[in-house]
């Protein structure tokens, strides 16, 4: 019990929250050990974006508390949660599009080191800030795309520089909000495959339509229905439910059908 | 800033030659009117200039933003009023009471976005307006004369000097632009920048947005306040009339008709603006009918106004 307290990342105790008459995240509660992918799945609308913007500031619950490496941080703002380690992405892509793909990085380096009312010198000749964001772009394999317009990038690159932005935070905890959103099966592959290589290095709350991803990657799974938590458990016990399989699994085909025409 | 062979730098260095030189240019070819045409000019480029800072560049837009040219100039009216005329007084005081309001407006309005945004800087200004109309002491609606320029106490630097008078306006002007454009390249304007086009997003990489944006509509604020009290120099005369709304309706259309988000085109459009509606209006008095319309026009089929329109895409750097 101690040991596995003393190695839970993040933990949400109960979340709650409703937009007007409707309850997207119901008495919500999920524990994220360090170095594992916590995947949470569910069909459309089950609340797990919601949940996401919960946990990362951009939405305040109405009750329930969010605890980050032993800290209350329920209270905090979205900018002060990204300060102590706590990145997201977006299901929609959200990148600075008139930037470049080296800009966009840039912009996380420089909010990793400290405040910005740094008013004469030009960031573009400023190799603090050039140099690291560089770095991490070789590393998700936008290394020969540093100059390009980010709007103009295939959507499948623009998936990957979504995620560069918040690995550029150097977080220790990643909220990963449908990775392969929009992707085709080859472009998933590699983003899987990209996900698998940064595991361990960072715990990762992993929300996902796309089954074989969830399948190839966590470590465990929630299955969130209506904003509630209907089962936690590994893959296999996760595969195996009974409730899951009739809640969700079983539309599985008709949803898939659906990501592919998307 | 940029290569030559873009036709909006060449546009940029007419209009810099045109107005370093209009001082003896005008009078040689016999229209000296041109000088006091320009300066005035100038002294609208300047606010324009710092409204496209926030307008342009943070995606505020401000529809109060002429309240500054109004308390800038209100300044210098109030003190030489009261016999207070040492610029060194003067001005550290013009700037200080636009930051302070130029603060609690922004921290006020920058709570609320877009339409909501745009109405409450303008609810703001006309409080002052009205605060202004409604100043017996100070002439009310008539306005306020100013009887002596603000003192230096400097022999080779008197504004009373036509000269000296320009080319401050010249100068604070050259200063502007390049302030503008050291800014929107520095750490803080890329925050700016950023967060005018996915403001959750820069939060999301760690940045509290809201204080940026606050500093850069105080920025917006004095330097549109250098320039009323500029204003209120050059014409001698202060009014509720240069900080009514139509004066902040006429700054935007100004940074739209330049180019917005482009760093010389509130300039240009200021010129623009200006001298059309002043040969308009010689033309005919219902010039607004044709003026009005022309203005949509830019707006719809030329997004990134006169700049943007010269400006070849590949170089766009800002
Ligand atoms: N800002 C909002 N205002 C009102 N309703 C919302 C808002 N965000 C989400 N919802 C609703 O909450 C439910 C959960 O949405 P969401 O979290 O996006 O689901 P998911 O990401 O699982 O598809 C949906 O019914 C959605 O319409
Ligand atoms: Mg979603």
């Amino acid at each position: 019990m101690n040991d596995a307290t003393a190695n839970i990342s993040l933990e949400a105790r109960g979340l709650q929250k409703s937009f007007g008459g409707l309850v997207a995240t119901d008495n919500l509660s999920l524990e994220a050990t360090r170095g594992e992918i916590h995947a949470v799945i569910g069909p459309n609308g089950a609340g797990k974006t919601t949940f996401v913007n919960l946990l990362s500031g951009i939405l305040k619950p109405d009750g329930g508390a969010i605890l980050f490496e032993g800290r209350d941080i329920t209270r905090l703002s979205a900018p002060a949660r990204v300060n102590q380690g706590l990145a997201r992405s977006f299901q929609i892509t959200s990148i600075f599009r008139d930037f470049t793909v080296l800009e966009n990085v840039m912009l996380s380096v420089q909010a990793g080191q400290g405040h910005s009312f740094r008013f004469w010198k030009p960031v573009a000749k400023d190799e603090s800030l050039r140099g690291p964001a560089r770095e991490l772009l070789e590393k998700v394999g936008l290394g020969d795309r540093t100059e390009v317009i980010a709007g103009n990038l295939a959507h499948g690159e623009q998936r990957q520089l979504e995620i560069a932005i918040s690995l550029a935070t150097n977080p220790t905890f990643l909220l990963l909000d449908e990775p392969m959103a929009g992707m085709g099966p080859e472009e998933s592959q590699g983003m899987i495959d990209f996900l698998k290589a940064l595991k361990g290095d960072y715990t990762m709350l992993l929300v996902e339509h796309d089954m074989d991803a969830v399948f190839a990657l966590a470590d465990r799974i929630t299955v969130l229905v209506y904003g509630k938590a209907i089962a936690t458990g590994a893959p296999d016990e996760i595969r195996n439910d009974p409730a899951v399989r009739a809640a969700y699994l079983g539309d599985d085909a008709t949803d898939d059908a659906n990501g592919e025409s998307a | 800033m940029a290569e030559l062979k873009n036709p909006a730098s060449i546009l940029t260095l007419i209009v810099i030659g045109l107005c370093a030189v209009v001082p003896f240019l005008a009078p040689a070819l016999g229209e000296p009117f041109y000088v006091i045409v320009f300066a005035r000019i100038m002294i609208w480029a300047i606010a324009a200039v710092s409204l496209n800072l926030i307008m342009g560049y943070g995606g505020m837009i401000s529809f109060g933003h002429a309240v500054y040219l109004g308390i800038g100039g209100y300044t210098i009216g109030i003190l030489a009023f009261h016999g207070i005329t040492s610029a060194w007084i003067q001005w550290p005081v013009a700037i200080g009471a636009c930051a302070f309001i130029s603060l609690i407006f922004g921290a006020i309005s920058l709570r609320t976005r877009g339409v909501y945004f745009i109405m409450i800087t303008l609810a703001l200004a006309q409080m002052i307006f009205f605060l202004s109309v409604s100043a017996e002491r100070y002439g009310s609606d008539d306005g306020l004369n100013i009887l002596t320029r603000s003192d230096f106490g400097l022999s080779f630097f008197d504004l009373n000097d036509k000269l000296t008078m320009y080319y401050t306006i010249f100068a604070v002007l050259l200063a502007s632009v390049f302030i503008s454009w050291k800014l929107i390249h520095s750490r803080f304007g890329v925050v700016m920048r950023a967060a005018k086009s996915n403001d959750t997003r820069v939060q999301a990489v760690g940045v509290s947005t809201y204080r940026y944006r606050l500093i850069a509509f105080v920025i917006a604020g004095v330097m549109c306040g250098i320039a009323g009290l500029l204003q209120a120099n050059f014409e001698r005369f202060v009014s509720p009339d240069m900080m009514n709304w139509p004066r902040s309706g006429e700054l935007i259309f100004m940074v739209v008709l330049g180019g917005m988000s482009t760093i010389f085109g509130p300039v240009t459009g200021a010129f623009v603006f200006l001298m059309l509606s002043e040969i308009l209006s010689t033309w005919t008095i219902h010039w607004h009918i044709i003026f009005g319309p022309f203005l949509v026009l830019v707006v719809l089929f030329a997004r990134g106004g006169i700049h943007g329109l010269l400006t070849p895409r590949a170089s766009r750097d800002e």
